[in-house]
């Protein structure tokens, strides 16, 4: 992260020990797949919560479909658990990780 | 088949259901509307609400962040097809409500029965409870494929 500093906190030492680094790093938001909702379903809540493509949001569906999970969404912990539980509103099976 | 779920020349979503099914969704809808005041031990129910952490202190945290929205969202959505179950016409935004309302009803009556991908629907025994439940299953299935392509 780059910061301004001011004259005269030059000789501030700027943490950059692992806790700050880890609290920047971005969190990762997965969809699995499970045998009960339904492809379609799954393609039309990708658009509405992410505003996807009809073309993308296919794409990750097909990759939760095929590979069993899909990457669907990344940012802070704070955006990833509101992605996290939007979809939990649509019953999709999601999860977050640290990236 | 044909469609019994359509996109009105206005938007609206068009419901051309019989008075069995409309009374079917609307007994589904309550029933589901009473187990989610209940005690999530239930695996069905916990199938609502799956854990978005590994760790124990995050996933306590999301939880105690999330729960009440996601149930409330959940009843809202279950009262909208007890109130609605007789309309022909559904704005879009209801439309949405019906498909979460369906959705959860297909998880939590597929995770009971165990549903999987594989399924081969030509050995369902109709005369037997679990097999009344999966054609249920399947019913609920067809209406919310219906209702996504209406949208």
């Amino acid at each position: 992260m780059s910061t301004t500093l001011a004259p005269g906190e030059i000789e501030v030492e700027t943490p950059v020990g692992d806790e700050e680094h880890e609290h920047d790093r971005p969190w990762i938001v997965i969809v699995w797949n499970d045998p009960i909702n339904l492809m379609s379903y799954v393609t039309l809540v990708f658009q509405k919560l992410f505003g996807y493509s009809l073309a993308h949001a296919t794409r990750l569906m097909l990759e939760v479909h095929y590979d069993g999970k899909s990457v669907v969404s990344a940012g802070t912990q704070e955006k990833a658990e509101l992605d996290v539980a939007r979809l939990h509103g649509y019953g999709l099976w999601a999860t977050m990780q640290r990236d | 088949m044909e469609s019994h779920i359509r996109r009105g020349a206005d938007g609206a979503v068009v419901l051309d259901l019989a008075a069995e099914e409309r009374a079917l969704l609307r007994e589904l809808a309550a029933d589901l509307r009473l187990l989610l005041q209940e005690e999530p031990t239930d695996p069905a129910l916990q199938r609502l609400f799956p854990p978005a952490h590994d760790d124990e202190t995050l996933e306590r945290d999301f939880r105690e962040l999330t729960r009440d929205g996601l149930v409330s969202g959940r009843e809202r959505s279950l009262d909208l097809i007890v109130e609605t179950a007789d309309r022909t016409t559904l704005s879009a935004e209801e439309a949405d409500g019906w498909l979460r309302a369906l959705n959860d009803a297909r998880l939590v009556l597929g995770t009971r029965l165990d549903v999987q991908e594989d399924f081969d629907w030509d050995e369902l025994d109709a005369g037997t409870t679990h097999g009344q439940q999966l054609a249920l299953y399947a019913y609920l299935s067809w209406i919310q494929e219906q209702l996504v392509e209406a949208l």
